[in-house]
């Protein structure tokens, strides 16, 4: 079987000719944890944001599940979507809904918008729900409205949200950057059991280096729209973290 | 201190318009007769009018219930119509949610329904569909649509578009992410503008009948002709007892959907 993702020469231009991701090429396989490092600005997110399309591409192609996702519309693109699961580092979670009802969301790809507005879920979906909040420890806060969680709560519930959709790629962007030391190696932990258990492959973008060597098999690190760095963690050395940041006094 | 800059300097520009304002103000005044003299000489008039007023007379009660009754059926047909209709007007006219081609033609659409005073359109109402309450209905229900879809728009255009990212990231369609992400976001402010459209239109729903659109105005109107003042201040308080009671059903929505 071919690569679960498959990225070829993918270019995008906010404002034309001045291209942020300037033809980046990647294969994603089997169910690793690929950090993508790099300087702010560098276009991370927006390359996490091009492969389920939240971002539109200039150019190139993104091969997933067999399929351009590039060239896809409508319906076919929604699938597919479906099939990506998304983190935020904002959450993003509908504040003014409550857990279940966010969890329930990862299912709105294959809900009609009147059983979604009657809330008439399926009970194995609702089921799912309930098995996925005792994962995050999240049980009792089922009822409770999202704005009223803390941080680190919502960023669990925005894992399980993802995790609803039973996706075949789960994307997160910069997921740990609003969260304290400790809350982020939790979300981190937490991000690697549900991945491993469903042996799905995640890509992650990250500003914490340390994080990213601690929890993936795989860095990519992007400076100025280019892969500079692709390897195993042991390979990032001082002179590589130079290449992907620029300057060196940060590093000591 | 710099030579030549002094502070607190006002433009010039804007000590001219305020000179043509109160030049402006002083010629209409002249032109319309607004004056003291004048005052005095309406207020021996006045006097007159206020003490046969004096008591009110609520003989013809039964006239009173029947306009008023009309007139708050009219105001939450109106206003249930008005709120149906600016839902979907409101979303297609949200700048963070349809392209421009889309919002323009509804914009201008929803700005023609409050260019016209309630009273105006129903007197085109009833030139159109004659005279009684379907005029006023309608002419309620545009009035509500000008203002009603227009706030809509608007508290869909300040939701938190990252929320929506959320949303639409899970592969949600269009309409689920309407339901899932924008519904959420604006349904408390939604139901505090349909709560104050109502009572505006209780507020219109008297005035409309002026014109023969329905509800309590033509019985005001009708009784001013016949120099009824005893009756016409019989009407006026029951008018301000409806606002009132529109007022606290108001509060008490507000209180029930607070946050």
């Amino acid at each position: 079987m071919s690569a679960a993702l498959s990225i070829r020469n993918l270019v995008k231009e906010y404002v034309a000719g001045k291209p942020v991701l300037r033809g980046i090429s990647l294969d994603i396989e089997g169910a690793d944890i690929t950090a993508i490092i790099g300087p702010s600005g560098t276009g991370k997110s927006t390359l996490i944001r091009c492969i389920n399309r939240l971002v539109e591409p200039t150019s190139g192609e993104i091969v997933f599940e067999g399929r351009d996702v590039v060239k896809l519309s409508g319906a076919d693109l929604r699938a597919a979507r479906s099939r990506i699961g998304m983190v935020f580092q904002e959450y993003n979670l509908v504040e003014r809904l409550t857990v279940m009802e966010n969890l329930l969301t990862g299912c709105l790809g294959k809900t009609s918008a009147f059983k979604a507005f009657l809330r008439r879920f399926k009970p194995e979906d609702i089921g799912r729900a309930w098995e996925m909040l005792e994962i995050v420890g999240l049980q009792t806060f089922a009822n409770a409205r999202a704005d009223s969680l803390s941080g680190g709560q919502r960023q669990r519930v925005g894992i399980s949200r993802a995790v609803m959709q039973q996706p075949a790629l789960l994307l997160a962007d910069e997921p740990t950057s609003s969260l304290d030391p400790k809350t982020s190696v939790e979300i981190m932990e937490l991000l690697v059991r549900v991945a491993g258990s469903r042996n799905i492959p995640v890509i992650i973008n990250m500003h914490d280096v340390e994080l990213a060597r601690r929890f993936a098999k795989r860095i990519v690190g992007m400076s100025g729209g280019l892969v500079v760095y692709d390897g195993a963690p042991d390979g990032l050395t001082d002179a590589t973290l130079k290449d992907i940041y620029g300057g060196e006094d940060w590093l000591h | 201190m710099p030579a030549g800059v002094r502070p607190f300097q006002s433009s010039p520009l804007a000590r001219l318009g305020w000179l043509v304002l109160l030049v402006y103000l002083a010629w209409a005044m002249s032109s319309l007769e607004f004056s003291w003299p004048r005052f005095v000489l309406g207020l021996d008039n006045g006097a007159k009018f206020i003490a046969r007023m004096f008591p009110p007379n609520f003989e013809r009660w039964d006239l009173l219930v029947k306009g008023l009754s009309e007139s708050l059926q009219m105001a939450f047909i109106a206003s249930f119509l008005g709120v149906l209709i600016s839902l979907p007007l409101g979303l297609f006219a949200a700048r963070n949610m349809m392209p421009a081609i889309i919002t323009w033609p509804v914009r201008v659409l929803i700005i023609a329904c409050r260019s016209f005073h309630p009273v105006i359109v129903a007197i085109i109402c009833v030139k159109a569909v004659g005279f009684g309450a379907l005029a006023g209905i309608i002419a309620l229900t545009v009035a509500s649509v000008g203002f009603v879809a227009k706030l809509f728009a608007e508290a869909i255009e300040e939701i938190s578009m990252k929320q929506i990212e959320g949303v639409r990231a899970t592969g949600a369609s269009f309409m689920n992410v309407v339901t899932f992400g924008v519904l959420p976001q604006v349904m408390f402010r939604f139901i505090g503008f349909s709560a104050y459209e109502t009572d505006a239109n209780l507020r219109n729903s008297t005035m409309v009948g002026i014109v023969g659109a329905g509800g309590i105005g033509g019985t005001l109107f009708a009784a001013f002709q016949r120099f009824d003042y005893d009756y016409v201040f019989a009407i006026v308080l029951a008018i301000i007892g409806l606002i009132m009671i529109g007022e606290g059903i108001q509060i008490w929505i507000k209180r029930v959907f607070r946050q």
